[in-house]
């Protein structure tokens, strides 16, 4: 079943964590990467002009907000993708979009039946809707 | 056939989503849908929910209130306070849902104005969210495909990463 989580916001005290984890574009980046597959750190840092250090301090960001998870392979630690949030908050954002698209394929059903019963039993206004020059 | 049926989504300022959407109706028509219970009742909401509680209070300082109910019976709460009317181009009023209420500021600010041209209305809905990251990641994930061309390239990576987490 579709979740219309746009005004469903019961998650959202851990989308506020994904969302900010996802803000920045390496991060962002890195996820891209580790979608195809898992990484060093070291493999990770070479795409970037970033030291490992800098990358290591996004990938606890990720970490912390579940989005990737570290192996325990004590020399590699390859890092993994953790789909369950990202698809969160996917949901979350493709909801909102469809919550306002569909009310308003709804409301455009809504309006040829209000314009073929002449409109005028709409309003109490002082404008005549259909009344233009 | 006609272009409304066609919405966009943008980011014009840091903490703010617009939407727009073109109908094929005069605007007082669109505000009147956009106003009054008996026609929002209608309309407001997905396919398949159902509005079964709406009460606004049309003034400024008075209050709005809805309950949507899903298709599997549980309800979606959401209230606010009207903040600006002037019939029929312009309305502003606060937002909020019941989940977030325990957390301050978390209710967001919507102004929508209609501009009507040859009979058919320009919708706009602007709204101004209390956390820049929700509206960044909003824009960032490119949901929308009516977003701005910089965003292209990110939601192509995006895409791609939802695709193989989708799997």
């Amino acid at each position: 079943m579709i979740k219309l989580s746009g005004y469903e916001t019961a998650a959202h005290d851990h989308l506020d964590v994904t969302f900010a984890a996802l803000a920045d574009p390496t991060r962002r980046a890195i996820l891209a990467r580790l979608a195809r597959g898992e990484a060093s750190v070291m493999e990770l840092a070479e795409p970037f002009a970033m030291t490992q250090p800098a990358i290591s301090k996004h990938l606890k960001v990720l970490e912390r907000a579940g989005l990737v998870s570290r192996g325990r392979d004590a020399q590699r630690r390859p890092c993994h993708l953790e789909a369950r949030p990202l698809r969160d908050a996917t949901e979350w954002l493709e909801g909102y979009r469809r919550f306002w698209s569909e009310s308003f394929e709804r409301l455009d059903g809504l309006i040829d039946e209000l314009k073929s019963m002449g409109e005028r039993d709409m309003t109490a206004s002082d404008e005549q809707p259909g009344g233009r020059p | 056939m006609n272009n409304s049926g066609t919405m966009t989504v943008t980011a014009p300022t840091e903490c703010e989503i617009v939407l727009t959407r073109v109908f094929d109706a005069p605007r007082r028509l669109v505000f009147d849908a956009w106003t009054k219970p008996e026609l929002l009742r209608r309309w407001f909401g997905p396919h398949g929910y159902q509005l079964v509680v709406c009460d606004v209070d049309l003034r400024v300082g008075g209050t709005w209130r809805y309950v949507l109910c899903r298709p599997d019976g549980t309800e979606i709460h959401l209230h606010g306070v009207h903040r600006e009317i002037a019939a029929p181009e312009r309305l502003t009023r606060t937002e909020a849902n019941d989940y977030c209420d325990a957390e301050a500021g978390e209710e967001s600010l919507t102004t929508i104005v209609l501009v009507e041209r040859d009979n058919r209305t320009t919708l706009t809905s602007t709204m101004r969210y209390p956390s820049k990251q929700i509206r960044d990641a909003m824009i960032n994930f490119g949901a929308e495909s009516g977003i701005a061309e910089s965003y292209d390239r990110l939601t192509e990576v995006l895409a791609a990463l939802v695709r193989t987490v989708a799997q």
